[in-house]
């Protein structure tokens, strides 16, 4: 046996001390740049129209949205086949727009609720009648700033 | 007396920890940035509230009906043609426009238009008026829509890189709206003076049952 028998040596460890630190570092990302998931689907997930001249909505905290859409193909028979509205977590009817908006303003500051906006998620297969009932519903109420929610892309998509 | 040395805490599993915190808001949080179409609508009139009389050469009537076919003004028209027509209507500047503040209306001066005696008389009175049936499809709707927003905006920005003087001359409406208006009443009163010649009065009619 010599001195200088060789010591067994495997493959040193890789140091995994700053893997935290990288994984801590993406989630903080994740943190700041996205929003909290508000409300769950109750319709069939609507298919936005597409738009070129659209605007960015600002402070999210002040938008309120409105879905408009079909039910889930399996509640239909307890729904119904027609377009449906759907506020916070359930689908709702006309009349309950007016408390909704009611609710939504009464979480912000009266000087607030000039800038407050609604954002009108709907369909490209629901009809104009449904958005129209929905737009004299907010009227009534004041809330006069709403936007139609699009996307970016082909026009000749929407009418397909 | 046993000297003990510090243990060493064990952070093997903060990066687990953290991986499931990470995973956890992947999951609940969204990224997706709201844009859309802006609109204001219109307050509700008091009761007895006489309409005002508007001529109809002032008016752009965009018909939709349940089969999602164009009506516009009384010919049948493709959805691709609707945003020269919209144009040739706005731009037209036929007599002389609406009285502001105290100001005689005055003939439109940068207008490009056919000065047709048929047709609008000023930007600034032109209005569109856009009808669907209940039966029309929203895809449809906002088509129209988005195609009457980029008449509008053909002609702003074709007005900005003209008439506009001074530090902003050569840029269009939509370079003017990128740069930062906080505190720069310059540019404030520029997009507004841009705006106000070619003010965006789209309304909405009633729809056919």
């Amino acid at each position: 046996m010599s001195k200088f028998a060789k010591k067994k040596k495997g493959l040193p460890a890789v140091n995994t001390a700053a893997l935290p630190d990288i994984v801590f570092m993406l989630l903080f990302f994740f943190m700041v740049t996205t929003t909290m998931r508000e409300t769950d689907l109750k319709i069939s997930p609507p298919k936005l129209p597409n738009a070129s001249e659209v605007k960015k909505l600002e402070h999210k905290s002040l938008v309120s949205t409105i879905y408009v859409g079909k039910a889930k193909p399996g509640d239909q028979d307890k729904f119904g086949s027609g377009d449906k509205i759907q506020l916070n977590d359930k689908i709702a009817t006309l009349k309950d727009i007016a408390s909704f908006i009611y609710s939504e303003q009464e979480k912000h500051n009266p000087e607030e609720v000039p800038y407050m906006t609604t954002s009108i998620k709907s369909d490209i297969k629901s009809n104009v009648g449904t958005i129209h009932d929905i737009r004299t519903e907010l009227r009534d109420v004041n809330a006069l700033k709403i936007n139609y929610s699009t996307r970016k892309g082909s026009l000749a998509e929407n009418t397909k | 007396m046993a000297r003990r040395e510090n243990a060493e805490i064990n952070a093997g599993s903060m990066a687990d920890i953290a991986f499931l915190l990470l995973i956890f808001f992947l999951v609940t949080t969204t990224m997706d940035v709201d844009s859309g179409i802006s609109r204001k609508l219109s307050e509700k009139p008091p009761e007895n509230y006489d309409p005002p009389i508007i001529k109809m050469r002032n008016i752009f009537e965009v018909n939709i009906n349940r089969k999602d076919k164009l009506l516009v003004e009384d010919e049948k028209m493709e959805i691709k043609d609707l945003k020269q027509a919209a144009i040739d209507f706005l731009d037209n500047g036929g007599r002389i426009g609406k009285a502001i503040d105290d100001k005689p209306g005055a003939p439109c001066d940068y207008c490009n238009g056919a000065k047709s005696n048929k047709s609008s008389d000023h930007p600034n009175k032109a209005i569109i008026s856009v009808q669907s049936d209940r039966g029309t499809s929203y895809g449809m709707y906002i088509t129209v829509q988005n195609e009457l927003l980029s008449a509008y905006k053909e002609l702003r920005n074709t007005y900005a890189k003209t008439q506009i003087k001074g530090r902003y001359a050569g840029m269009t409406y939509d370079q003017l709206l990128l740069l930062d208006s906080k505190n720069n009443n310059e540019l404030k009163a520029v997009v507004k003076e841009v705006k106000e010649a070619y003010p965006q009065i789209i309304s909405d009619a009633e729809p056919t049952k």
